[in-house]
């Protein structure tokens, strides 16, 4: 075992990750712990954009933004963290321009920008185009111009060290931050690294549902690291279905194909959003396209043998503006369905995408312990985290947004707080928890695969805790899951050694979306109204008498040892706008 | 705009939309290498039913997943976007997510192994370091002077479109891993490297090529490459490796950019 010593450890090198490090190594000894290569985080996977009312083409501010964004997230925004995301998108953007990120350019030389599902004039009016983007490769940029960036200052990373531990130590009291414990990949050695401040940006958890945009590695490990330690987990029942992914494969195509004119259509051919959404049509907010998607299906309108999926027709637009705007899911319909997109249309269903709920934070990216009490030095931004500027549905371009907004403000927030505390005391035996994790995995002789849980757990996501969900469905979910947990105590794995075992890894990356996906069923059990993203077919209306609350979700363990969740619910931040009734 | 499409339908989509169930037998021949075992390097075979859409990487998780948990390999995004899996297959780097079944003649055993002229760790793990050092070599970021604008730099369209290409690299190392002469030379900075200072030499908004340019111009830069066009052909991104290395030279020569 190893102990290493920083002002400030950073968990992820992803947007919000390295976002951070930008400003804490020029302020702090940062050291960014990520299991991945910086290069090879999710953020580069993100195509369609970035929102910021810089008003470029034409006329925008960042009030319409706070507005959308909050209408969007069907009120259960915190309307304060709201406004700040809106305000600060400005110089967000104009940050990365000088850090060399190469946008696209209206003819007059500056940032171009694209319209998106959700983003509107004056309160909803029309699509206004806010969305700055470098053709379908924005996420691609942000996480190449920040890792130049973290080249230029210097960051201090290192690469494939898995956290699967935070470590709080008790002074006075209170719980303050002491550090992570990491392990190693290529080596199999335990590190300990202690830390004032820590900031988890580890990203997102979609990898419990089989069709998803998801990679392979978003398995929620910041979320399950912190409930695990007795943090609470906020509106965790929030999960996005993006309407357009590939049929059965789950790639996603961006929400900016439907932006730059692509349509939506079923068997006949018809373009259905005209009937649900009469005003935004195909750029309605993603809830309600997916929703509207799924109807279409079940009432027999889908496409295909099956009648699964339906299309994404892009056949209208001239080739030479896909060549341009949407070169990369242009490609992956080539790729992945051997279609020619300029004359087929793409077979799409909807896709999880996007977790709004997570560690609760306050807008300095504090992490908080309950309701309303901070954990001295802890912070989380990015996925990971709930700030809560999505509530219960986020707008596209959003979250690579809230990333370089909430990212940077965390990694200051920490840097200064490292400069202005001491280290307190590592916990006793601080590696001991990984250490059994870890040993007891290896050792383990049960006769149960990995792959064989993790399939059986997508499969009951997938069918039960999606787009359409019912008391039923739900509690069918939470009984699977039980159940595959108790199967989980059986597994084991076949690689016994200590290099590279990416085998002993997925291991423990089912272990924390096991945990994960219970607290999204018992969450939405619980919750008995259909908001944004989460739509009970039992209860399709909103609730705002009971449930304009946001989910607290705890790990509790008994005194025989047995483990449950409790359920308790925070106020929403609401300053200038009163709830409405959600229309496109 | 609401005119039907279904006229359009075409043979390709009919058979994208195919649901029935295919599946042949294929063989994954894949190399394998793991020092804390042995230091033997060993050729196994695996029979796999697999549909022929699927991607070389849903090969090796079968294997992974069903068969052997020790095989080792990184992959993150599965769509060819993240650069984690580029690895040999039947002789030449691709990336195992963007390969399909159907497209390598999975009639034949198909050969999987590490990308070359790097050490192998485990399996088609390799040891990634030294080339992001080369890639920090060259200065991968944009270099300015003078005061900043309070709003965003001005680039035409014009000026923006001649860099695009390199700003599409993904660091995944197949073009510097096919790469003859870096197979003899692992000092040579290789074609990614090269990629990514093109990148800023030619941003009309960048004010560090003399500086990268000099870094190029050492004896392990760019005057190594033969022209052998490996890069080019392994780049899952299509960059145009070649060209971009051509033009780094003329700059050299003419110090224009
Ligand atoms: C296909 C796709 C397209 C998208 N398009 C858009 C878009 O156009 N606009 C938009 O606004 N949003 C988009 N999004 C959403 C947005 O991209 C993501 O929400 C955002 O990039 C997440 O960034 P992050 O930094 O929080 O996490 P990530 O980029 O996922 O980074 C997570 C980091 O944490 C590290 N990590 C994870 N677990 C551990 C651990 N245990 N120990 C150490 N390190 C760990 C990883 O190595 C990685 O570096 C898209 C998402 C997807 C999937
Ligand atoms: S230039 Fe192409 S092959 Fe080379 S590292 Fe970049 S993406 Fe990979
Ligand atoms: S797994 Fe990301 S490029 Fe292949």
């Amino acid at each position: 075992m190893q102990i290493h010593k920083y002002d400030t450890v950073i968990v992820g090198a992803g947007g919000a990750g390295m976002r951070a490090a930008i400003e804490s190594t020029k302020r702090s000894r940062t050291a960014v712990l990520t299991k991945l290569y910086p290069t090879r985080s999710h953020t580069g996977a993100a195509q369609g954009g970035m929102a910021a009312a810089l008003a470029n083409v034409e006329e925008d501010n960042w009030e319409w933004h706070t507005f959308d964004t909050i209408k969007g997230g069907d009120y259960l925004v915190d309307q304060d963290a709201a406004e700040i995301l809106a305000k600060e998108a400005i110089d967000a953007v104009l940050d990365l321009e000088k850090m060399g990120l190469p946008f696209n350019r209206t003819p007059q030389g500056r940032i171009d920008q694209r319209r998106f599902g959700g983003h509107t004039r004056n309160h909803g009016e029309a699509a206004v185009r806010r969305a700055c983007y470098a053709a379908d490769r924005t996420g691609h940029m942000i996480l190449q111009t920040l890792y130049q960036n973290c080249v230029k200052e210097g960051v201090e990373f290192f690469n494939e060290f898995y956290v699967l531990d935070l470590l709080l130590t008790e002074v006075d009291g209170v719980k303050r931050t002491a550090g992570v414990v990491a392990y190693e990949l290529a080596t199999g050695e335990i590190h300990v690294f202690q830390a004032k401040a820590v900031v988890f940006a580890s990203g997102g958890t979609g990898k419990f549902f089989k069709v998803t945009s998801n990679a392979h590695t978003l398995t929620g490990d910041g979320q399950a690291v912190a409930y695990r330690r007795g943090l609470p987990l906020e509106d965790m029942e929030f999960f996005q279905f993006h309407p357009t992914g590939i049929w059965r494969m789950g790639i996603l195509l961006t929400e900016g194909a439907r932006g730059e004119g692509g349509i939506l259509r079923n068997k006949d051919g018809e373009r259905f959003m005209e009937k649900y959404a009469p005003v935004m049509k195909d750029l309605a907010s993603r809830d309600v396209v997916s929703r509207a998607i799924y109807t279409e299906i079940r009432e027999g309108r889908g496409c295909g043998p099956e009648g699964d999926h339906v299309y994404l027709d892009l056949t209208h637009l001239p080739p030479e503006q896909l060549d341009a705007k949407l070169p990369d899911i242009t490609e992956f319909a080539r790729t992945y369905l051997g279609i020619e997109p300029y004359t087929d249309p793409v077979p799409i269903q909807p896709t999880a995408h996007y977790a709004m709920g997570g560690i609760p934070t306050n807008v300095e990216g504090e992490v908080l312990a309950d309701n309303t009490t901070v954990v001295p030095g802890l912070y989380a931004a990015g996925e990971v985290a709930c700030v809560s500027v999505h509530g219960a549905n986020r707008l596209g371009t959003n979250s690579l947004l809230d990333i370089n907004v909430f990212g940077r403000r965390a990694g200051i927030a920490a840097a200064e707080f490292a400069s202005r505390n001491d280290f307190v005391e590592l916990p006793e035996d601080p590696a001991s928890l990984v250490v059994d994790q870890v040993e007891s995995l290896r050792d383990a002789t049960g006769n149960e695969r990995v792959a064989e849980i993790r399939k059986a757990l997508q499969e009951t996501m997938d069918t039960n805790a999606m787009v359409f969900r019912t008391e039923q469905t739900l509690k069918q979910a939470v009984e699977d899951i039980a159940e595959l947990k108790q199967r989980y105590n059986n597994v084991s794995v076949q690689d016994k050694g200590k290099r590279y075992n990416t085998d002993l890894l997925e291991a423990i990356e089912l272990g924390n979306l096991l945990d994960l996906a219970e607290v999204l069923a018992v969450s939405a059990l619980a919750r008995k109204e259909s908001r944004g993203g989460h739509y009970r077919e039992d209860y399709p209306n909103r609730d705002d008498v009971n449930f304009m609350r946001h989910t607290m979700a705890y790990r509790e363990v008994g005194e025989d040892g047995a483990e449950s969740i409790r359920l308790d619910y925070k106020p929403v931040v609401q300053t200038r706008y009163q709830p409405m009734e959600r229309k496109y | 705009m609401s005119t039907p499409t279904l006229d359009k339908h075409s043979a390709a989509l009919d058979a994208a939309e195919n649901t029935a169930f295919e599946q042949i037998t294929i063989t994954l021949r894949v190399r394998r290498f793991n020092p804390e075992v042995s230091d033997e390097v060993t050729w196994v075979d695996y029979q796999l039913e697999m549909d022929p859409k699927e991607r070389v990487l849903d090969a090796l998780h079968k294997v992974k997943w069903e068969i052997d948990g020790s095989l080792t390999f990184r992959r993150s995004c599965a769509h060819g976007i993240c650069g984690s899996d580029a690895m040999r297959i039947n002789g030449r780097n691709r990336l195992a997510c963007k390969t399909l079944l159907k497209d390598i003649n999975p009639e034949k055993p198909i050969t999987v192994e590490p990308i070359k002229g790097m050490t192998v760790l485990k399996d088609l793990v390799v040891d990634m370091d030294p080339f992001f050092q080369a890639f920090r070599d060259v200065m991968p970021f944009l270099i300015t002077k003078g005061n900043e604008p309070t709003r965003e730099r001005l680039q035409s369209a014009e000026d923006r479109a001649r860099f695009d290409d390199t700003t599409k690299c993904i660091l995944c190392a197949a073009c510097t891993s096919s790469c003859p002469v870096f197979w003899n030379d692992g000092q040579y900075f290789g074609p990614a490297a090269i990629v990514n200072a093109h990148r800023f030499i030619f941003d009309s908004r960048d004010e560090g090529a003399e500086q990268r340019l000099e870094v190029l111009n050492d004896k392990e830069g760019v005057w190594r490459c033969r022209t052998t066009f490996n890069c080019t052909d392994a780049c899952p991104r299509g960059i145009e490796v070649t060209k971009a290395i051509q033009e780094v030279k003329r700059a050299l020569i003419t110090r224009r950019f």
